[in-house]
């Protein structure tokens, strides 16, 4: 790319007494062919492999179709099933809880940890603490979920084994209900916080140590310093945070689908799950469809709630 | 957080420091426990028989003649490369026109791609099915690889990364005669590594592990990634061993372990100057 592209336009020294306006002219010309050129490749891309299939799944979701038969009109059936179906009912709750607890447990734990580790300590300390902590990050959720199903295994699990030592009764895990909530919740904070953490990072080492020291020479301390200065400081960085956090957890799919294929019942089934199964599974791909525009609905809407939040709360200084 | 507030002041410092290493080190060994066990348990596979565990590299052996592992390496070495070098070229330029130049549009422009964000893959993928089958990519490995080659994160990011760069370079430039491909190529691009780092690095490690993608766009054997490998072997754990899947687990991991450590530093510089500003 940069092989080729400089020879199309030549260093141009102007001499005395040329013509800047007719220089200018030309400069502004080329810089339109540049922004078409330039933006050429993600905008073809993402309107033929993003906007075309979103118009698709939009159009598809009025259609009951199979694959195999022609697809057949059906107007709002989809809707109405899915608002009917309590299948589709329970997962969207259950996603919508997932989110909540799952979001505000990797702001927090990413928060805290990312203070901790920015504040003061021996740079090799500091190295190794901040890349132990999202050292999961860099693994594939299917992986970890295939590791995590068996040290939560209900029989010869790590974990019971080491709840046993402190006499704990062996706990089902992955075959409660409750038990698959709390697992598939710890997995995915567990992998996913690292991110979080990074985004923290960068905002908690802009802040000034300077601001700082002069809280301390005012008598600010700990907890103080934390919610006066590193708080508000933080807070456009964590406005990025939740909303990456929040619409990424609304997608679970990989490891509750490994971990229990939405079991037991439909205790761990989300939303993305029961879009699969819908078009996959059961060859219901308007259905699928319908269910897919509902979660984009709700994508959408948490994301405008967000920034209209943050109009009040973000700090920017 | 309570970390210094109501010990007297001679003795502040020991009991805070004491406290954050305490906290700091329990979650560190939490992030590594579940990864150091996976090795441990991968090199000390079982005895079908006895059930006797020993140190050994069997269960990695088990791995290769279960799954043709080096076939499956190489498409999914193949794939996440060129998403990664489609993805740097790409969002670079683009990023560049969104942070320095003024057209008409370009704010709409700007929100429908971050739009796209907010679409699951899940939600698009029939669609992006019948459209590959149209295009005549149906299970090959392009099919995984053109559809995101265009990124509206690494836009997002390369954007805010140029935003960051002065005009002044730009003005300089252009005052000694550059044009604006020039001013691009010679000035801002040599500049954008760090954040270019970031958006490969990135496209990387998620295209590695993806597992959705792959599970529906190819059909046949030969055209599998390392993850889709994995779960055939996982298919097997009737039947193998605990060590021999967790074996599998290791070697996918080997690669997104040599970025982690080869690539952290511009992954944790490029996000704080991209977005955590």
């Amino acid at each position: 790319m940069s092989a080729t592209a400089p020879n199309s336009t030549r260093v141009v020294i102007l001499p005395k007494g040329a013509d800047p306006a007719a220089h200018a002219r030309q400069s502004r010309r080329a810089s339109r062919i540049l922004i078409w050129v330039f933006l050429a490749p993600t905008l073809i891309g993402l309107g033929l492999f993003n906007f075309v299939p979103i118009l698709g799944s939009l159009l598809l979701a009025f259609f009951r179709w199979d694959v195999i038969e022609k697809p057949e009109f059906v107007g709002l059936d989809n809707f109405a099933e899915l608002a009917m179906d309590p299948t589709v009912r329970i997962s969207f709750l259950n996603t919508i809880g997932f989110v909540v607890v799952a979001v505000c447990l990797q702001l927090a734990v990413a928060l805290f940890l990312a203070v901790l580790v920015q504040s003061v300590m021996p740079n090799w300390l500091r190295t190794l603490f901040r890349s132990a902590l999202f050292f999961p990050l860099v693994l594939s959720a299917a992986s970890v979920s295939l590791i995590m199903a068996y040290l939560f295994n209900q029989e010869f699990g790590l974990v019971n084994e080491m709840l046993g030592w402190f006499g704990v009764a062996k706990i089902g895990w992955l075959t409660t209900g409750f038990g698959a909530k709390i697992v598939v919740l710890l997995v995915y904070v567990w992998q996913n916080f690292g991110f979080t953490f990074l985004i923290f990072l960068g905002g908690v080492s802009a802040i000034p140590r300077e601001v700082y020291e002069a809280s301390s020479l005012d008598g600010a301390t700990g907890w103080r310093q934390f919610r006066m200065i590193t708080l508000p400081l933080v807070s456009p960085t964590t406005l990025v945070a939740s909303v990456m956090a929040i619409i990424n957890a609304l997608q679970i799919f990989d490891q509750p689908f490994v971990l229990t294929r939405g079991g037991p019942g439909d205790s761990t089934r989300t939303a993305v799950m029961v879009i699969y199964e819908s078009a996959f599974q059961n060859l219901e791909f308007g259905l699928a469809s319908a269910i897919g525009i509902v979660l984009t609905v709700l994508i959408i809407l948490v994301t405008l709630v967000q920034f209209q939040l943050s109009k009040r709360f973000v700090f920017y200084g | 957080m309570s970390i210094t507030t109501a010990e007297p002041r001679s003795s502040r410092l020991r009991p805070a420091a004491v406290g954050k290493f305490a906290v700091l080190g329990i979650a560190a060994f939490f992030t590594l426990a579940p990864v150091l066990w996976t090795l441990y348990t991968a090199l000390t596979p079982a005895d079908i028989d006895t059930q006797q565990r020993s140190f050994g590299f069997a269960a990695f052996a088990d791995v290769f003649t279960q799954i043709p592992v080096w076939l499956y390496t190489w498409n999914s070495a193949l794939v996440t490369l060129l998403i990664a070098v489609g993805q740097m070229l790409s969002s670079a330029m683009a990023g560049y026109v969104f942070a320095r130049f003024e057209f008409r549009g370009k704010k709409w422009l700007f929100a429908l791609i971050l739009a796209t964000m907010m679409v699951p893959m899940q939600v698009t993928i029939v669609p992006v099915f019948m459209l590959i089958r149209g295009m005549g990519l149906a299970d090959t490995l392009l099919a995984l690889i053109v559809p995101m080659i265009p990124t509206a994160f690494g836009t997002f990011l390369m954007r805010q990364y140029f935003m960051g760069l002065p005009d002044e370079l730009a003005e300089a430039a252009e005052i000694d005669g550059a044009g604006p491909w020039r001013v691009f190529f010679s000035v801002y691009l040599p500049l954008a590594g760090p954040s270019l780092a970031i958006v490969g690095i990135l496209a990387f490690n998620f295209h590695w592990n993806e597992f959705f993608r792959p599970l529906i766009l190819t059909i046949s054997e030969q055209n599998f990634t390392l993850p889709l490998g994995l779960v055939t072997l996982q298919g097997n754990l009737g039947t193998g061993s605990v060590a021999t899947v967790l074996a599998g687990v290791v070697l996918s991991m080997i690669p997104a372990v040599l970025v982690f450590v080869f690539g952290q530093k511009p992954l944790r510089e490029g996000l704080a100057a991209g977005i955590g500003k």
